[in-house]
């Protein structure tokens, strides 16, 4: 425990020059009083969180990989009976031709919508670095996407992708390219314009974690490597990238977590269609559990999604970590 | 000191708030067993259903009360989304707080039954003499009735008359004339036809009509019966007279289509009139959906909410129950709902009257009789049989393959 703290502490020391010797004092002091109270009161600052952490966190994914193993029905809510059936369902679930494209789909799902994400979300943070008029207003407009309830929004991105009276298409046919795409209706088109939207709920997200990364960044230095003659690129190459990957890293690892299991944008947008070209493992899980009322197929679905993304969050704490001995 | 001395009166006020839900929560259980408990006069019970928007919601509430009244018990109403309501029946299940009166959507009934949440009607003594078979059984599972349902909705084609008589077509009445008359009908941004072919359940209802028409069964879909009505919308949307859109569409955007003079014919139900009033612009005439040859009959889904009694384990509760069910299912109440809610009502003898009042109605009151239930052949088996209808039609109408091909593809999982 101390020794995170210290090095939470020392991480926190190494970006902010200026506060450096304040943490340190402040703790010695607090070891100073009678033990057994101190203990006391960091227990009474710890259960809450662990027992909230155990009730709203470990329960639901105990219950959940259980119920994976589970002949778990609508019966089951009833009679309370749901016989083990082993690797059943994750024989059934993995078996089904819908398996391989939804997981296909679920690669370049996330990995489309995050490169989109997070390139076009630093380049306008990178942007919004440079002061001019109406600067913090259009930065405030850039939060709308995340305002916008996602269903609100799918509905209004639905009217303007619609193949006939769609805006989009009656732009485009305006412009003379009538070839009329179907933008959520072509199986080949679909995905693209669903990570193309996810794109643009995602931006906010990115756009606002790396500007407050930016705002950490030292004017002085990049004053100091103008006068080397280090400008534009070769500044963000070498001032702006290096300072901001621990910012980076959990941009990326949240990013990834929360695409991976999208679901309102998919169904909001395409219902997981046309022909499963946007199922991913996220809507298969959700069509399983809450259409189909197979909860322990979907529960299965729903842990090989847990499996993921919880190799993410381990490769996110081992990166953090190193950033942090380093 | 003094600065902990806040923080414990925090926490305290923290601990409070959070167990003061647990106890209200308590009260409210306590409450209700007090008013219902076996022995007790029962003076109110509790009722769920699906009617969260107008017409529905507010006939709903009066016919409740006064069907409450006539049996000496308050009706405590909750009405929730008809997507929410079986997760939240299913939850209130496992806690045991089932409520007294449950109204679903018929094919829900089978899973409902199965599960043993629902209350066999007949030890109410309640049999549902008078109501069509179709419907008796799409309320039945193992031969026992579990719901009474007043009234029914279906599917038919809707038409804009003007467009028609402007492009010299008959309304279709066989799957010739449709295509034919569609494509006629196609000029320029209006298509001749819409309809709903979404990954969902509502595109399984949809296609129920072609399918079951021409001979289909969910029980095998890979069959040529069910690979001709498919080929018949895939030769729709291939040919520009529906759009690739139907994909993607839901009824309500159907609807919204027809509206707008996007597409001249749509096939849709009676729910979609309150909706079409506000647009007193828009014409349509309503027929029968067009049968594969010239005389053959057409078999439509049925729809519709039915009222169901759940086991919550409180013989007085349910008899009063089941009483304030029949009451909804009155002759007299089946009427005025029919016309309210733009139903036809289950017993046929009553079909008449509603024709009288509305002659719009005249197109779902003919299929009354061969009306089909979605779950009467497989019960609670129905929502897989409904994913694979709904997958080979999204395969076949996206050219993935042969209807017959996205059939045996879509049935084999």
């Amino acid at each position: 425990m101390a020794d995170l703290a210290q090095r939470a502490g020392g991480a926190r020391s190494a970006a902010r020059p200026a506060g450096t010797t304040a943490p340190p004092a402040r703790q010695r002091s607090r070891w100073s009083g009678p033990r057994a109270r101190t203990r006391l009161l960091e227990l009474g600052f710890v259960v809450p969180a662990v027992v909230y952490m155990l009730a709203f966190f470990g329960y639901p994914v105990v219950q959940n990989a259980l119920m994976g193993f589970q002949e778990y029905t609508t019966r089951t809510f009833i009679t309370g009976e749901a016989p083990w059936v082993g690797l059943e369902n994750y024989r059934a679930v993995i078996s089904s031709s819908v398996f391989t494209q939804a997981t296909f789909n679920t690669v370049l799902f996330t990995v489309g919508s995050i490169a989109g994400q997070f390139v076009l979300g630093l380049a306008i943070a990178v942007f919004f670095r440079r002061r001019f008029p109406l600067g913090g207003l259009l930065r405030s407009l850039l939060l709308l996407p995340w305002l916008i309830p996602l269903i609100a929004a799918s509905a209004v991105w639905r009217w303007i992708l619609d193949k006939d009276t769609g805006v989009l298409n009656q732009v485009l046919g305006g412009l003379g390219l009538d070839s009329n795409p179907g933008w959520l209706t072509s199986p080949s088109l679909a995905l693209v314009t669903v990570v193309v939207v996810n794109i643009w709920i995602g931006i906010p997200f990115n756009t606002t974690l790396l500007y407050s990364g930016l705002q950490d960044i030292p004017e002085e230095l990049y004053e100091a490597a103008a006068l080397d003659g280090a400008t534009r690129w070769r500044a963000f190459r070498h001032i702006t990238w290096p300072l901001l990957r621990p910012v980076v890293t959990v941009v990326l690892v949240l990013g990834v977590v929360y695409t991976l299991k999208a679901l309102d944008i998919i169904l909001g947008l395409t219902q997981g269609g046309p022909a499963n070209s946007t199922q991913t493992i996220a809507t298969q899980s959700y069509n399983l559990s809450f259409q189909q009322f197979d909860f322990g197929q979907g529960a299965a679905m729903g842990n090989i999604l847990i499996v993921v993304s919880l190799a993410f969050a381990i490769l996110y704490l081992r990166v953090n970590r190193r950033a942090l001995d380093e | 000191m003094a600065r902990r001395g806040a923080a414990h009166r925090t926490v305290g006020a923290a601990a409070l708030a959070l167990t003061a839900p647990l106890a209200l929560a308590a009260c409210g259980g306590g409450s209700d067993s007090g008013s219902g408990g076996s022995g007790g006069e029962v003076t109110s019970i509790t009722v769920q259903d699906t009617f969260v928007t107008d017409p529905g919601k507010t006939y709903f509430g009066d016919l409740l009360d006064s069907c409450g009244e006539e049996n000496g018990v308050t009706i405590e109403r909750n009405s929730i989304p008809g997507g929410d309501i079986i997760a939240r029946t299913l939850q209130q299940a496992s806690s045991q707080t089932l409520p007294d009166v449950l109204s679903i959507d018929n094919p829900d009934v089978g899973q409902l039954a199965a599960a043993g949440a629902l209350a066999p009607l007949g030890q109410f003594d309640i049999t549902g003499e008078g109501i069509s078979a179709g419907v008796l059984d799409a309320n039945s599972l193992d031969g026992e009735l579990y719901g009474l349902q007043p009234t029914t909705q279906s599917l038919a084609l809707f038409y804009n008359p003007d467009l028609l008589a402007a492009a010299g077509v008959q309304p279709p009445t066989t799957w010739e004339e449709l295509k034919t008359a569609a494509a006629a009908l196609t000029q320029g941004d209006q298509y001749g036809i819409a309809f709903s072919a979404p990954p969902t359940y509502e595109g399984t209802w949809q296609f129920l009509p072609f399918m079951w028409s021409n001979g289909g069964d969910e029980t095998n879909i890979a069959t040529p019966e069910t690979a001709e009505a498919l080929q018949l919308w895939v030769d729709l949307v291939q040919s520009g007279s529906a759009s690739e859109s139907v994909l993607n569409w839901g009824q309500e955007d159907v609807n919204d289509q027809f509206i707008a003079g996007n597409a001249a014919m749509m096939i849709n139900g009676p729910w979609q009139f309150p909706v079409l009033a506000e647009n007193p612009d828009v014409t349509y005439e309503v027929v029968e959906i067009p049968a594969p040859e010239a005389g053959g009959t057409v078999v439509s889904p049925l729809g519709g909410a039915t009222w169901t009694v759940p086991e919550t384990g409180d013989a007085d509760r349910q008899a009063k129950a089941a009483a304030v069910v029949e009451c909804v299912n009155s002759d007299e109440n089946m009427v005025d709902n029919a016309l309210t809610n733009s139903s036809v009502p289950t017993k046929a003898e009553l079909g008449e009257q509603i024709v009288a009042e509305d002659p719009r109605m005249q197109a779902f009151v003919d299929v009354v009789p061969d009306l089909r239930s979605r779950t009467g052949k497989l019960g609670d088996e129905w929502p897989t049989a409904a994913t694979a209808i709904y997958t080979a039609v999204q395969t076949a109408l996206t050219g993935g393959a042969s209807p017959q091909e996205a059939l045996e593809q879509a049935q084999n999982g």
